[in-house]
């Protein structure tokens, strides 16, 4: 039975390139190139007409000053007829889990029937900026009258005005960036190094054998590069497989040198990819003629503040999700846990442990998680929801969760389903 | 049928004085000029003198997408002598003289095709005013039809532009976009179609204002230098004699003609310029080439028409495309059919780095386009949006049409056909692109032979104008249809031949290609055989085609060929050593030529080592060119016989643009006709007893000789 408030919404399929680590086998992709190809492989592999498209809707975390809306421009791709509208949001690294969020509310309302959500980041593509001074300078001398006026602009620039200034991943609130807040959580939840490290062993191991056995490799489409000559990326390229604990353990902390634990082995790292997932209305996906993998039961996103524990809020979100499904932790027959940090996982788990809910870690990241597939943060929400969706189809699954943390002291939270 | 008078130009009074005049010829889909068109624009001329409210003229095409197309040719063909043509040359010219020297200022404005005598309209008057959009194109392409611009424009253009500009247009026929005329200065402005009709209205007032349009001659010094004055002219024309000369090699008289008429001009004058302009374009009118050149006009543009079948169904539109076989031949198909047809391209190949290549093979002719500004970056970018592949039959699903360019063996193809089966929809038509086999053996493989047809292209597929398709007896009509609008689509000729090995153009090409090995082993040096048949009028010799088109492909079609036709295709054993040491052709860097970074060098001698012989002069040059013609045309016209192409048309037109054969010399049947079957069987029947039998006459021939007719009637 539906608990939501109108049509059931179907996963019919989902996708993603190989997740590469920054500057690496991705790095001359932009953004938008790998959203479009992603979301073309998808029409291809799905055999979808364009046009049976109502909505694009695409995450991005850090977009792109030339392609602000980089949704619109994989809409306009020359598979879809012109008029499909598309946007952008940003809910931090749940952003993907919220276009399909938003995808679920647009066709249970009626509103659409086919939607495409998707997510991107390429972090070797991202916007570089000028220093206040240097930007107030060039707007200044854009608006001079005359050739003189603006050399006398210009004169003013200093050296130091020319460094420019890389995004940081810290915490507009409180300053604190990301790896921080996990060394912080780390401490306060008693989450060893020890206990983060084989986390993220488990974390590789996993992954590893998904990639071998080809469970993640059905979810990756090859990315083919636009030379000739060049190598054709077919695989993630952050699943180690020849890591250990002891190696792990050689590793200096990074954001507390002296009594941190945090290092980047249990880290995930930057990553650049993209993924997208094909939502219908039930009704839509029957008349189409498509099997749909699973069904979304219910969503919840929470926040916390983000001066206490920046990552913690996914222990709020996910009760949140499973009250609106009507169903309680028991009933999980699998989940998938963001990991941004394998200090943050613990913590989160920890957290739910508190509520009295037995943590099962059999079913938790069958095939490994975000600390050695990668995370664009974009697009992590979509491979979520793929991941979850097929491994649901293979157990025969009746109810899966899939949660994430973000920036901002927010947690997302889904629940799918199966008949 | 010509309209009456006074059924092509309406006018009507705007504010400020301005008539507009729009000329939308009844029942024809475009503008062009006939005897009753210029009765018309003579009296509509002679009522906007009278009228005392007319103070000046702004001159519009009341058709979409053409301004005005041209004379019509329909007309032309009836002249029967050099006088007439003459004569029909100069009335045209007076007329646009008239409008030239109207007493009150004429402005045009040009949206769509604007070409020969619709240039030549546009050049007479006083300001031309052109659009930007991609349709507007501008040209005086007469030399492609044997004649020149008759009606003043050899004498227009060069004042206009300078004669360095107008040479480069007239001698080449070619035809520019509006971006282009504005920048040579063959229209004073371009501007957005929307307000093309108010900015010429607007000039039209200004003129009548007493406003004069002023023009600075383009080039700077430089221009001056050459084209400003008599001594720098000498230079130019010279110099472009001397480039038609290398580039006719005499076979086509008018660019020629053209020259000396834009010379004859700039030296003596207007007046004296247009009446040897008259003269030459006379002689033109008659002469053979220009007829033959007319005839192939006619015949393609009849081809654009003919679907190849009786009653054909409508075709279905192919929306998506899959390519199987990512090489070069798979990869041009691709880029060809995205670059012209903006059709969503999928291809397949057996690994992705082949896959990757191939798509960037297939890039290359986006990108080409965009380097010669054909396309802008934004539609280049959607163009590459619309090309993909992968290793699995993904997508295929979708496709309306496959077509498959794997490794020419029976086998590997008909095991494609049954995976492309599997992988696409029951309607999908499934096209071969092979050279050789015939579409029924492929087909038996399949599950549905119906919808199985062969589409034969020639490379380089994005600059080769022909394709053959190629229906099985089992093919549905409705297939035929849809294959032959997609090769349209994708900017060719299709012609539809029967179902046999070599189906035409290879059937005619080998015998002639192995004639010429033959002709090599008795000692003809490879440079002379080339140069002879250029000199005949082909674009390249029969030994620069054979490195071209891939030795390795050639042995494979000549294996077909000798297995299905017998003896008269024996392979001339000497290539095989060829093939056998890796001498490929330009693909491999060496054949019978060297090639160094894509560029051909001279004939390796190495080469004669391998085929066991040294030049010795060999036959005569009159017997060398007869043996390679006559070869070939005892082929056609067996070909023929058998019913391989439709008509003669087909077969003319096919030669043409799938080798080359010389335009002016009609196609291999027409060719055969002028020299007369008679001839030819004798010519043929003493060649057979010194040469052997691969020259004995068809009995197509033989008939047409007894007959005393010929394949035209």
């Amino acid at each position: 039975m539906p608990v939501g408030n109108g049509r059931r919404v179907a996963i019919v399929a989902g996708y993603r390139t190989p997740f590469c680590k920054s500057g690496t086998s991705l790095k001359d992709a932009r953004a938008v190139d790998l959203a479009r190809f992603v979301t073309r492989e998808l029409l291809e592999r799905t055999n979808l007409e364009g046009a049976d498209v109502n909505a694009v809707i695409f995450g991005q975390v850090v977009a792109s000053a030339l392609v602000p809306n980089v949704a619109r421009e994989v809409s306009l791709l020359p598979q879809f007829p012109k008029e499909i509208p598309a946007y952008s949001l940003n809910r931090a690294c749940a952003s993907s889990g919220q276009a399909v969020a938003n995808a679920y509310d647009e066709i249970t309302l009626g509103s659409a029937d086919v939607v495409i959500a998707g997510g991107v980041e390429s972090l070797s593509d991202i916007p570089i900026l000028a220093s206040r001074r240097l930007a107030d300078i060039l707007v200044e001398a854009s608006k001079a009258k005359s050739l003189g006026a603006r050399l006398k602009t210009f004169s003013r620039i200093r050296p130091r005005d020319l460094v420019p200034v890389s995004p940081a991943i810290a915490e507009p609130s409180t300053g604190e960036s990301m790896g921080q807040s996990a060394e912080k959580m780390a401490k306060e939840n008693h989450i060893t190094r020890e206990a983060q490290d084989r986390w993220a062993l488990r974390s590789h191991t996993l992954a590893a054998k998904g990639a071998d056995d080809g469970r993640i490799t059905a979810e990756v489409v090859p990315w083919l590069p636009e030379r000739s000559g060049e190598t054709v990326v077919t695989a993630d390229n952050g699943i180690r497989r020849d890591t250990s604990l002891e190696q792990m353990a050689k590793l200096k902390p990074v954001f507390d040198r002296r009594y941190g634990s945090v290092t980047a082995a249990n880290s995930s790292p930057l990553t650049d990819g993209a993924s997208a997932v094909l939502l219908m209305s039930d009704a839509a996906a029957r008349a189409l003629g498509y099997t749909p993998l699973a069904y979304i039961r219910s969503y919840a996103v929470a926040a916390v503040d983000p001066g206490w524990q920046l990552l913690q809020a996914p222990i709020f979100a996910v009760p949140k999700a499973l009250e609106r499904a009507g169903i309680e932790w028991k009933d999980l027959e699998v989940i998938e846990v963001h990991e941004a940090f394998a200090a943050q996982v613990l913590s989160n788990l920890k957290g739910w442990a508190a509520k009295g809910w037995e943590i099962n870690e059999d079913i938790i990241n069958v095939m490994g998680g975000s600390i050695a597939i990668g995370h664009p943060f974009g697009a992590t929400g979509t491979r979520l929801v793929t991941t979850l969706s097929h491994e649901m189809v293979r157990r025969d699954a009746k109810f899966g969760l899939l949660s994430i943390c973000a920036q901002g002291g927010m947690g997302f939270a889904m629940v799918l389903e199966r008949n | 049928m010509a309209p009456p008078p006074g059924a092509a130009l309406t006018w009507e009074l705007v504010d400020g004085g301005v008539a507009v005049v729009t000329f939308d010829l009844k029942g024809e889909p475009v503008n062009k000029i006939s005897r009753a068109v210029k009765q018309d624009v003579q009296a509509t001329f002679e009522a906007l003198e009278q009228d005392p409210s007319v103070k000046a003229i702004a001159f519009f095409s009341g058709k979409p997408d053409t301004f005005i197309a041209g004379a019509d040719i329909e007309e032309f063909v009836a002249l029967a002598t050099a006088a007439e043509a003459e004569r029909l040359s100069a009335e045209g010219q007076q007329l646009l003289e008239r409008v030239a020297r109207f007493p009150k200022p004429v402005a045009a404005g040009i949206h769509g095709a604007c070409l020969g005598g619709g240039l030549e309209f546009a050049l007479a008057c006083r300001y031309r005013v052109a659009s930007d959009h991609p349709r507007t194109q501008l040209g005086l392409p007469e030399v492609q039809l044997g004649i020149l611009p008759g009606a003043g424009g050899c004498q227009r253009l060069p004042r206009l532009i300078g004669a360095r500009a107008a040479l480069d247009m007239i001698l080449a026929g070619k035809v520019e976009r509006a971006q282009k005329a504005f920048r040579v200065g063959i229209v004073d402005e371009l501007v957005p179609h929307a307000i093309l009709k108010d900015i010429t209205i607007a000039a039209a007032q200004r003129m009548a204002g007493g406003w004069q349009p002023r023009r600075r001659r383009s080039g700077g010094f430089t221009g001056w230098l050459l084209d400003g004055n008599p001594f720098g002219r000498r230079l130019v024309f010279r110099a472009a004699r001397k480039q038609v000369l290398a580039q006719t090699r005499g076979n086509y008289p008018a660019p020629l003609a053209a020259l000396e008429a834009v010379e004859f001009g700039l030296k003596h004058g207007m007046a004296a310029g247009l009446k040897r302009e008259a003269e030459l374009f006379g002689q033109l009118a008659v002469t053979d080439v220009s007829r033959k050149l007319v005839q192939i006009f006619f015949a393609t543009t009849a081809l654009k028409k003919d679907f190849g079948i009786p009653n054909p169904p409508p075709p279905a539109t192919v929306h998506r495309l899959g390519v199987v076989g990512a090489g070069f031949m798979g990869a041009g198909i691709a880029g060809t059919a995205i670059a012209q047809g903006g059709v969503d391209v999928r291809m397949k190949d057996a690994d992705l780095p082949r896959v990757t290549k191939g798509l960037a093979t297939a890039r290359e002719i986006l990108d080409d386009r965009l380097k010669r500004r054909r396309i802008t970056k934004y539609e280049h970018a959607r163009l590459v949006a619309l090309l993909s592949g992968s290793d699995t039959y993904t997508g295929f699903g979708r496709a309306e049409l496959v077509i498959e360019a794997v490794f020419e063996e029976l086998q590997v193809k008909q095991q494609v056909l049954r995976e492309v089966e599997s992988a696409s929809g029951p309607e999908t038509v499934f096209a071969s692109n092979t050279s050789t086999i015939p579409i029924r053996r492929i087909a038996e493989a399949g599950g549905r032979p119906e919808h199985v047809i062969g589409m034969h292209f020639f490379s380089p597929v994005a600059r080769m104008p022909l394709v053959e398709v190629i229906p099985s007896t089992r093919t549905l009509p409705a297939v035929v249809s849809t294959t032959v609008a997609f090769g349209r689509r994708m900017g060719k000729t299709p012609i539809v031949v029967k179902d046999s090995p070599g189906f035409w153009i290879n059937r005619i090409l080998t015998p002639y290609m192995n004639e010429a090995g033959q002709l090599l082993v008795e000692g003809v040096a490879i440079e002379e055989l080339d140069r002879l048949m250029v000199e005949f009028g082909f674009p390249v010799g029969p030994i620069t085609l054979m490195d071209e088109v891939g030795l390795d492909v050639g042995e494979k079609v000549i294996g077909v060929m000798h297995e299905a036709y017998g003896e008269r295709f024996a392979p001339v054993p000497a290539f095989a050593g060829m093939v056998k040491s890796g001498r490929f052709g330009r693909k491999a860097g060496q054949g019978f030529y060297k090639y160094v970074g894509g560029k051909k060098r001279g004939v390796d001698p190495a080469v004669y080592e391998l085929i066991g012989t040294q030049p010795n002069g060999g036959p005569r040059p009159a017997e060398i060119i007869q043996r390679l013609v006559l070869v070939m045309l005892n082929e056609a016209a067996r070909a023929a016989g058998e019913g391989i192409v439709r008509s003669p048309r087909d077969g003319d037109v096919g030669a043409i643009f799938g080798f080359g054969f010389p335009p002016f010399r009609g196609g291999p049947l027409r060719h055969a006709d002028d020299l007369g079957a008679a001839r030819i069987v004798g010519e043929l029947e003493r060649l057979a007893d010194r040469y052997g039998a691969r020259f004995a006459p068809s009995d197509a021939l033989r008939d047409l000789a007894q007959r005393n007719t010929k394949f035209y009637p």
